[in-house]
């Protein structure tokens, strides 16, 4: 078995490399010979207290430079004992391609990188917390496909609760019926042993269509139930005058601020404390846990519905975080791309929060190609999170170790 | 009810526990789901009456008229399609969500091809054009089965990236200029030539009965699925893999091709099932003409207990269901959403018979409750 593995780890391997190396020829062979002049990236707005210098990047050069990176990271997976540090470089590697794609997308043109990092970490916010909701069900060996549900089901609730009792009625409501899906999860594959990939489909679908009939039977009808106030941006004293991270880290949402607390509450929560330890106990090896006198059924319930209130909370950012109103499956994948950020991040709050951020990045990055206007199809730069998503899961999968019960059922004896 | 099974228990002619699992749950299932779908009805304002109109609808839009069952009928058939390819898959113990980026693919191949080969005769362009639905298909689906078999991927996630990437694929190729309609500018491909075309069956009565020889192919495919699983040695793969990978591998098997040719035989299926959209039914392919039958038919795969004769009845019913929810959206003004909660309501006690068991325990033996305490 081990040498199997050691097989596929090194295939895995090769495989990240000539992705890499591919990418760089590409790169330098279409991109660094249309790149003329010099891409300007704005830091800072007129207005601001500090205001900083643009940065100004030549095209040609940089991605010339890039690509030469690019293959030297593939080159290097091919050596021996690269696979240490396979994931790291094809991180790496795709981030710094992604510089190579924004300078050409650029040169000539100039571009409010603040603006696109601010919008970054909004997009990131519900793969943060859907990635965080799969940690939490994950860690007690639950697979929870649902969490695209759960977060449709919070952002219904936020418009819908929100538009009869204001903002923070909609949020606590968002957050109940995710935890109301989270338990309803629970009890499908703890109590009654349902296949736990079926019924996070079940709860995908349910969801979609409960919410789908009540937006068209009800809302059309009475549209002032789907018209909830949308949460403003609060601005840390101080900390928000700061150039580029004050506007992009201390002047959002609650739900930005939510996503990273969430995120730190989680790791200590999982890794320093005892209820933690027990947790992850019960996700590694439910049987030695339960000898230790671990309720595992009641552990399993209450991850799982904790997770769910997370991503109940990620949902009502769809709502109450945006645009103020449900619209039929507005939440496109979200919960999955969450998914992939939780594998990404290897299973790990923190971790899931930095994926999350990648996907976020990539996200508005393709929105501001589109306007840059470049000459991709824009059907194409939105398929970029997605690729992304691919990428990463093929590459990463195998090499970050979920915990060793997850989608198993627990029979007690 | 009860009683009459009883009888039919003791005259043998099913074992007790079979007819529990192939009768009594899927029953259940789908009186338990109707009930909740009224609950929901009663929850958002709709009077008893309309309810009740309601379900009156639902039968009459199915098998009320011949008009209904040729709805019913046409309905069906890709259902069974993609859901055949999701048992198949299934049974090889992948867990394809991709059906609905498939039968994209599927449908888009099935309208190019039959657009090129549109001079020729029925007896070349039809085959060809389906024949161009399942390879497109079966190559789409065999990219979330090798990412599985060589780097480990999840085909849950990869197949969902994969159906997010197929719609924004659909948009930009129905505007490329071989495939979009000539003096067009919104996204809509040409449209099928005749000879390429599943003709219409009952077209001499009525030429608004829309059933077509689709369903001649799902039937093949019904027989074709059964012979693959049960008959074959590759099908027997198939299902060792599904139920012990381990097993199967020290067996012998190759565990990687055995996923590829599973999800690629999935993803044929799921092409047919686009491509008996776009010659039968639409004629065309635009944004959105795969309907959600990809996902429709994992409901249709898990009620069929990924049997190919289980597929086809679900199939049948789930294409009731969406006949009867049109006729239901007419007369009593509910949306057709509501189909859709039913439907995912079915799937929950279908696959959760100890769920069953707990709400309905008159229908069961009592020795076999008693696995669903402590």
């Amino acid at each position: 078995m081990s040498a199997l593995l050691d097989k596929a780890r090194l295939r895995q391997t090769r495989i990240t490399g000539g992705i890499l190396i591919a990418l760089g020829v590409m790169m330098a062979v279409f991109l660094a010979p249309n790149a003329p002049g010099v891409a300007t990236f704005r830091l800072s707005r007129p207005t601001d207290v500090w205001p900083v210098p643009n940065l100004l990047v030549p095209g040609g050069p940089f991605i010339y430079v890039v690509s030469a990176l690019l293959v030297f990271l593939g080159v290097r997976q091919f050596l021996r004992g690269a696979a240490k540090w396979s994931a790291l470089t094809l991180g790496i590697g795709l981030a710094i391609a992604v510089a190579a794609f924004l300078v050409w997308a650029t040169a000539g043109k100039s571009f409010s990188l603040t603006g696109m990092l601010q919008a970054s970490l909004v997009r990131a916010v519900p793969i943060a917390l859907g990635g965080l909701a799969g940690v939490l069900s994950e860690r007690v060996a639950v697979v929870n496909i649902g969490i695209e549900g759960m977060l449709l089901a919070g952002a219904f609730t936020g418009a819908l609760v929100g538009s009869l009792a204001g903002g923070v009625a909609g949020l606590v409501a968002a957050v109940a019926v995710g935890g109301l899906f989270g338990f309803v999860l629970a009890a499908l594959v703890v109590t009654y042993r349902m296949d736990q990939i079926i019924a996070g489909v079940f709860i995908n679908l349910f969801v979609l269509g409960l919410t789908s009939y009540i937006s068209s039977q009800v809302f059309q009808e009475y549209r002032a139930l789907n018209n909830a106030p949308v949460f403003r941006a609060i601005s840390v004293p101080y900390l928000s005058d700061l150039p580029v991270i004050g506007p992009v880290f201390f002047n959002q949402n609650i739900f930005v601020y939510g996503a990273f607390i969430l995120a730190g509450l989680a790791t200590y929560y999982l890794f320093h404390t005892r209820l933690g330890l027990r947790a992850r106990a019960v996700g590694e090896h439910p049987r030695a846990a339960d000898t230790l006198g671990i309720n595992v059924y009641r552990t399993r319930y209450i991850n799982v519905t904790v997770a769910g209130m997370v991503a109940g909370f990620g949902g009502a950012w769809f709502t109450l975080g945006s645009v103020g109103r449900f619209d039929e499956g507005m939440t496109g994948g979200r919960g999955f791309i969450g998914l992939a950020a939780m594998i990404f991040g290897r299973w790990h709050p923190i971790g899931a929060l930095l994926a999350a951020l990648v996907f976020g990045f990539a996200d508005s990055l393709q929105q501001k190609l589109a306007l840059l206007g470049t000459p991709i199809p824009s059907e194409f730069l939105a398929m970029a999170p997605y690729v992304a998503t691919i990428v990463v899961v093929a590459g990463v999968v195998g090499r970050a170790r979920a915990p060793a019960a997850d989608g198993k059922p627990y029979v007690k004896e | 009810m009860t009683k009459a099974m009883e009888r039919a228990v003791s005259g043998k002619l099913l074992g007790r526990s079979q007819l529990e699992d192939l009768v009594v749950v899927p029953v259940f299932a789908f009186v338990a789901a109707l009930v909740l779908g009224a609950l929901v009805m009663a929850a958002t304002g709709v009077d008893l009456a309309t309810i009740g109109t309601s379900y009156v609808a639902l039968v009459r839009g199915s098998v009320g008229s011949i008009n209904a069952v040729s709805e019913t009928l046409t309905a069906a058939a890709p259902l069974v399609l993609a859901g055949l390819g999701l048992a198949l898959g299934f049974r090889a113990g992948l867990f394809n969500i991709g059906a609905e980026g498939q039968v994209i693919m599927g449908g888009l191949a099935a309208v190019v091809a039959g657009v090129a080969l549109g001079d020729m005769p029925a007896i070349i362009a039809l085959p060809g054009a389906v024949l161009a639905g399942a390879l497109a298909g079966a190559f789409y689906a065999s990219i979330a089965g090798w990412l599985r078999a060589v780097t480990g991927a999840h085909e849950v996630i990869s197949t969902i990236m994969l159906n997010l990437i197929s719609y924004r694929l659909l948009d930009y190729l129905l505007r490329t200029p071989l495939i979009q309609k000539e003096g067009r500018a919104d996204p809509i491909s040409k449209a099928v030539p005749d000879s390429a075309e599943l003709p219409q069956l009952l077209a001499f009565l009525d030429p608004n009965l829309r059933v077509h020889a689709g369903i001649f192919l799902t039937l093949a495919m019904v027989a074709l699925a059964y012979w693959l699983l049960f008959r074959s040695k590759l099908g027997f793969e198939f299902r060792a893999s599904g139920e012990n990978a381990v097993a199967a591998r020290f067996a012998g098997m190759n565990a990687s091709l055995t996923i590829i040719l599973a999800m690629a035989i999935a993803g044929a299926m799921a092409g047919l099932a686009g491509a008996n959209q776009v010659l039968g039914v639409l004629d065309r392919a635009t944004p959105g003409f795969s309907a959600g039958i990809g996902f429709n038919a994992i409901a249709v795969a898990l009620m069929g207990r990924s049997h190919p004769v289980g597929v086809l009845f679900a199939g049948v019913l789930f294409g009731a269901l969406e006949a009867g929810g049109r006729q239901m959206q007419v007369d009593a003004g509910v949306s057709i959403d509501l189909i859709a909660i039913i439907q995912s309501l079915i799937i929950v006690f279908i696959a959760a018979p100890l769920l069953v068991r707990a709400i309905f325990p008159w229908g069961f033996r009592r020795e076999r409750t008693g696995e669903g305490g402590s």
